[in-house]
């Protein structure tokens, strides 16, 4: 069902993990549906994005997109980055079912989320970004309970 | 990959060779039509009385009650709908459980739409249904109960005798989806009280498209198929006689060896589940411990999501199955884990195996050792679990 790309980054999924004291970090998503995407970045005083590392829960497709994502935007000035969409994820991993194809637009969504905190702590605004609204931490539930 | 292991018995299983061979006669050689008067057609006209015997011998039937249908989903759809349009005087009321197979919770949607009216009982944190609740709900125009006897996600086995006897006590018809139960462990028409109860032939090794009901002689129920005079005028459509064959053939080969398949993958499912929870932290088991299918088992693992979990076992040669809501073709998780009360993000993080009489320790030793390290692989990458290791400073 998935392309060989996609199982590629879901198999060796490029730039996984955390940066600690982030430029910006976006977590969108939530637990509910199955997906949560988090996104980190490091952007240098040029405004370049030196480094990202994501963490994603979800299907073969969530980690798949947000490996993809983080490919499509390393290296990129803030401005370029933005200018990654869930269509340019999903033709570079030679598409996805249609059913999956929310989580493209989830990574889209987590790039945002990580350039719009990036904004707020450099109390710059960023042309053409708008604040991000699926975010975890306002849906969160405690499910400690369960276990 | 080159060896499989297949853990996924409950979805389908290996048709047995022994099954194949006495199937092949009736396509190639015996393939005259049962209902054909010539003699060259009795060679299937016998094969399809003995095969009724053998059925409905597997659960102490009479064997003019039992039907030969398409399989699982037909008898669910049948019984569900002759009953409502059969009985639809009496009343239109009727009463199943949220945990039921899509087979039957849609028909049931169905029916609310042509007019009648269902109660969904809820089931306890284990997935059994409460029988005060089931007898409170019973009210003078319900017409039929429709309980399953085991559940395909899960495995817990329902209290099926006192349920028939709730049933039989307010002169309800009472009807079982036993199609994870026939052939896996013992039921009893008679003892149980059943009106009906539908089958299926690939969940016991048998063929797949070929299934059964059994109807009490005495219930008053519609055809479903119409056409020829086949099952009694009750079910139309030349019989499928090799499939016929080939479900007797595995009941009887299941009826062989039920006793010593129960002790058997009863032994080797606890020793799964022993193994998962003690080794694989944040796990659970869904279902009841104990008064489960000898061969299920069904967990969630906290902080990661079912579809990956398979798709990474299957690189390991490892068939399970998970009830995401990637894996369900739509938002929301199961509904049997979101019946027992588990909370959507857990639901997601389901994995159900279930072994069969073939499935080695060995294998299972496999699984276990791969799904460890693929828990971890996934955590490792799961915001969840970075969540949860900062708040509680580790593990
Ligand atoms: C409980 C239950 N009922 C009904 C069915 C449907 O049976 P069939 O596949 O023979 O139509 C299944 C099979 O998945 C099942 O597990």
């Amino acid at each position: 069902m998935y392309s060989e790309k996609v199982m590629d980054h879901f198999n060796n999924p490029r730039n996984v993990g955390e940066i600690e004291n982030a430029s910006g970090v976006g977590t969108v998503g939530n637990a509910k549906c199955g997906d949560i995407m988090r996104m980190y970045l490091d952007i240098d005083e040029n405004g370049i994005i030196q480094d990202v590392k994501f963490k994603t829960f979800g299907c073969g497709a969530a980690v798949a997109t947000s490996s993809m994502a983080t490919e499509l935007v390393k290296g990129k000035t803030v401005k370029e980055a933005l200018l990654v969409t869930n269509k340019a994820v999903m033709e570079a991993l030679d598409g996805l079912p249609p059913v999956k194809v929310h989580c493209s637009l989830l990574a889209e969504e987590a790039i945002h989320a990580a350039l719009w905190d990036y904004a707020e702590k450099n109390n710059i605004v960023i042309e053409g970004l708008e604040k991000p609204v699926n975010d975890i931490a306002e849906k969160e539930e405690d499910v400690s309970e369960t276990y | 990959m080159s060896k499989v292991i297949y853990l996924d018995n409950a979805a389908t299983t290996q048709v047995y060779p022994e099954v194949v061979e006495a199937m092949t006669p009736f396509f190639t050689e015996y393939y005259g039509n049962p209902s054909s008067i010539y003699s060259f057609a009795g060679e299937a006209n016998k094969a399809v009385t003995k095969a009724r015997e053998t059925l409905a011998d597997l659960i102490n039937a009479k064997s003019e009650e039992i039907y030969f249908t398409g399989g699982g989903s037909e008898s669910d759809n049948w019984a569900l709908k002759a009953t409502a349009e059969a009985y639809g005087n009496k009343g239109k009321h009727v009463i199943t459980t949220k945990i039921e197979h899509h087979a039957i919770l849609h028909t049931c949607q169905y029916l609310e739409k042509k007019g009648y009216e269902v109660t969904y009982l809820d089931v306890d944190e284990y997935g059994s249904v409460k029988l005060d609740e089931l007898e409170k709900a019973i009210r003078p125009d319900t017409i039929l109960i429709s309980v399953m006897t085991a559940n395909n996600e899960i495995g817990t086995i329902q209290p099926i005798e006192e349920i028939g006897q709730i049933a039989k006590k307010h002169g309800v018809l009472f009807h079982t989806d036993a199609v994870q139960a026939f052939g896996h462990i013992d039921i009893d028409v008679e003892k149980m009280n059943i009106d009906m109860l539908s089958a299926s032939g690939h969940k016991i090794n048998g063929p797949k498209g070929i299934g059964l009901m059994y109807i009490r002689k005495g219930v008053k129920i519609r055809s479903f198929i119409h056409g020829g005079a086949q099952e009694r005028s009750r079910r139309a459509g030349t019989h499928n006689v090799p499939g016929i064959v080939g479900f007797a053939k595995a009941a009887e080969l299941a009826k062989a060896s039920l006793g010593e398949r129960i002790a058997y993958e009863t032994e080797l499912r606890d020793y799964l589940i022993e193994r998962v929870l003690k080794e694989i932290p944040f796990s659970r088991l869904n279902g009841e411990r104990q008064k489960r299918l000898p061969n299920n088992t069904n967990f969630c693992f906290k902080f990661i999501e079912g579809e990956s979990l398979l798709i990474l076992l299957d690189q390991k040669g490892i068939c399970g199955s998970s009830g995401s809501a990637c894996t369900s073709g739509s938002l929301d998780p199961s509904h049997v884990l979101l019946a027992i009360g588990l909370p959507h993000e857990i639901a997601h993080g389901s994995l159900r195996l279930t072994l069969s009489e073939k499935t080695t320790k060995e294998e299972i030793d496999f699984t276990v050792d791969e799904l460890k390290s693929i828990v971890d692989r996934l955590r490792s990458m799961s915001p969840l679990y970075e969540d949860f290791v900062k708040k509680n400073g580790g593990k």
